[in-house]
């Protein structure tokens, strides 16, 4: 299979030297890693990297669609800081993250939990949850407007019949239903993520110990605090960060649920980013906006980070 | 006893799983009674006596029709493919030769590049959209196909290439030594010997990125402009909508038909799915 290079240099002399001078230099291991390595760290360091200290120069001057800006210091940033709608974008995205992560991750184990178990359809019924997960998000969220929906709601309807309200709720009408909504909208769309991580988890889980842990008296929450939470605690982390990135940087669920409405209520840090720096073209202080995510998402990933490290050292 | 334990079955298994199932999937219900509902039944209000929200009388394709016919859908259908294919397709080879070069060789700063590939994954699009919508313009490539398959790789690459890594740490090296011994080179046992072992990892990663390329939504709205460009999402957020009308068959029918590409892929390849989505956590 492998025999190629050595037995046809051997027969072909005159080639054997531009055949080995080639292969020689890509036996040297740090000649083949840079060339193995160049390819995606190309593209990386061009789509990643250097727009990212673009976003940091475009946020300390004053550049428009059409004009090259002038430096201006941290005046986008101060700007942003005491714009009413920026504070409720942030405090929006905070707000928004921490729910969404705490729905997620306890619905997330309870079906993992659930699907733990033996039943019928199984396969398929696993299959069938991770559905919210796959389908393109901006897709699934028209299908949750069309149901929060304020003269046509299924929801309304429904409630209405069972005989629960009396007029209709204001789902996406009223600021604070709207962000309530959108976290319900992203809890079940993440709520799959998280359950089928944490069941490959569970089902590394050695079930002697939770014998063990029966046999010496422990009910089913004992044996899920004392046992289970424990030994996830490590994939629940990584899961966990993972979302919180995903979630703090959301912007597609809220650009098509409420586009920020109403009244610039349930603005995200990235949909207010995009309206000043698309929608109206300041492109400075659009990056200045999205440049305020950083800090919380550089503490979680140095988080990570020390964290691998510590599971890498044990 | 026995009826005993069966009401706890059911209290704490049957009827919690029955509502995770229906909170899961009433949305995808909806999405079909929405699509195939006439005009007329479907503007009618919510408490108007003979409303059946929950299903319809007369099931019709009127605005599948519409869609196809009147609108850019196959078009975006089509571009939708063909950049999630190829962006993909970028992505793997990118993350199959980092991926080995991480696992395999040695050599100064591998370490440190392996940390920087991992930070890139963490590094969210909306935080990087408005420079790279100006990148894209001075590269002359806005309103191209090609804006997207050279940047939606950027998110696809550090996945890739720290889930093959994994992968590839788990083949044992006599099986590469053994074809060193017979004369290859580290490129050709590569090539030959462990990215064939590797399929079933490659085929996790590249069923991930093709659904992670086809939900992706942000680049495509900033970067392309006409009407024939565009993706899937981002044709149906800004062509089905005209002035504040909302045409909610339509807009189902194209939620449908826009998710029966990835459902599809995903419904072939559902262990690899899941390999890669807990593969790609434990890192």
């Amino acid at each position: 299979m492998a025999a190629g290079a050595g037995s046809a240099a051997a027969a072909l002399p005159g080639e054997r030297i531009v055949v080995s001078r080639w292969t020689r230099l890509l036996e040297n291991q740090r000649v083949l890693a840079t060339a193995l390595l160049a390819p995606g760290v190309a593209i990386l360091a061009a789509f990643i990297a250097y727009p990212f200290v673009m976003a940091i120069w475009f946020s300390l001057t004053d550049i428009s669609v059409g004009t090259r800006g002038t430096f201006v210091g941290i005046a986008n940033f101060r700007k942003a800081w005491n714009d009413t709608i920026f504070q409720t974008a942030f405090w929006n995205t905070c707000f928004y993250t921490f729910w969404a992560t705490v729905f997620k991750l306890t619905l997330g184990m309870w079906l993992a939990l659930l699907l733990n178990r033996h039943f019928r359809f199984k396969r398929m019924i696993r299959a069938w949850m991770l559905l919210p997960f796959i389908i393109p998000t901006v897709l699934s969220t028209f299908a949750w407007r069309w149901m929060f929906d304020p003269t046509f709601s299924v929801i309304n309807w429904t409630l209405y019949h069972l005989g629960w309200i009396s007029d209709r709720l204001p789902f996406l009408s009223d600021g604070d239903w709207a962000m309530w909504c959108a976290i319900a909208v992203n809890t079940w769309r993440g709520t799959p993520f998280f359950a089928i991580t944490l069941l490959a988890g569970l089902q590394t889980i050695n079930p002697d110990l939770h014998e063990a842990a029966a046999l010496d008296g422990a009910n089913a929450w004992h044996r899920f605090w004392h046992v289970t939470w424990p030994l996830l605690l490590p994939v629940t982390l990584v899961v966990v960060v993972f979302s919180v990135i995903q979630t703090f940087s959301d912007f597609q669920l809220i650009y098509v649920l409420t586009g920020g409405g109403p009244a610039n209520q349930t603005h995200l840090v990235a949909t207010y980013a995009y309206q000043i720096g698309i929608h109206s073209g300041l492109l400075g202080e659009g990056a200045a906006i999205s440049l305020f995510m950083f800090p919380v998402l550089f503490l979680v990933v140095l988080f990570q980070l020390r964290y691998l490290k510590r599971m890498e050292g044990a | 006893m026995v009826i005993e334990r069966k009401w706890k079955k059911w209290v704490y298994f049957y009827i919690p799983l029955t509502m995770f199932i229906v909170f899961t999937l009433f949305p995808f219900y909806w999405m079909t009674v929405t699509a195939i509902r006439p005009d007329a039944e479907l503007y009618r209000s919510w408490r108007a006596p003979n409303a059946t929200p929950f299903w319809t009388l007369e099931p019709t394709l009127e605005h599948f029709q519409g869609l196809l016919a009147t609108t850019a859908f196959p078009q975006w259908l089509w571009n939708t493919m063909l950049i999630a294919i190829v962006s993909t397709i970028i992505s793997l080879i990118c993350g199959m030769f980092a991926g080995y070069a991480l696992a395999r060789l040695k050599f100064r700063g591998s370490e440190f590049l392996g940390t920087a590939i991992f930070v890139t994954y963490l590094v969210p699009q909306t935080l990087l959209f408005i420079p790279l919508a100006d990148i894209i313009r001075g590269m002359q490539l806005g309103n191209t196909p090609w804006a997207l398959m050279l940047t939606y790789p950027t998110i696809l690459i550090p996945f890739c290439t720290w889930l093959l890594m994994g992968y590839f740490k788990t083949i044992p090296k006599e099986l590469e030594e053994c074809a060193r011994i017979d004369g290859a080179t580290r490129f050709g046992a590569m090539v030959r010997i462990i990215f064939p072992v590797a399929v079933p990892g490659i085929l996790s990663a590249g069923i991930f990125a093709f659904t992670l390329s086809w939900n992706e939504f942000i680049y495509a709205l900033v970067f392309l402009s006409s009407v024939e460009q565009k993706t899937v999402p981002v044709g149906v957020v800004s062509e089905l909508i005209r002035g504040d009308i909302f045409f909610w068959g339509q807009l189902m029918a194209g939620a449908l038909l826009g998710s029966v590409p990835v459902a599809l892929v995903y419904s072939f390849f559902v262990e690899y799915y899941v390999a890669g989505l807990t593969g790609s956590v434990k890192g």
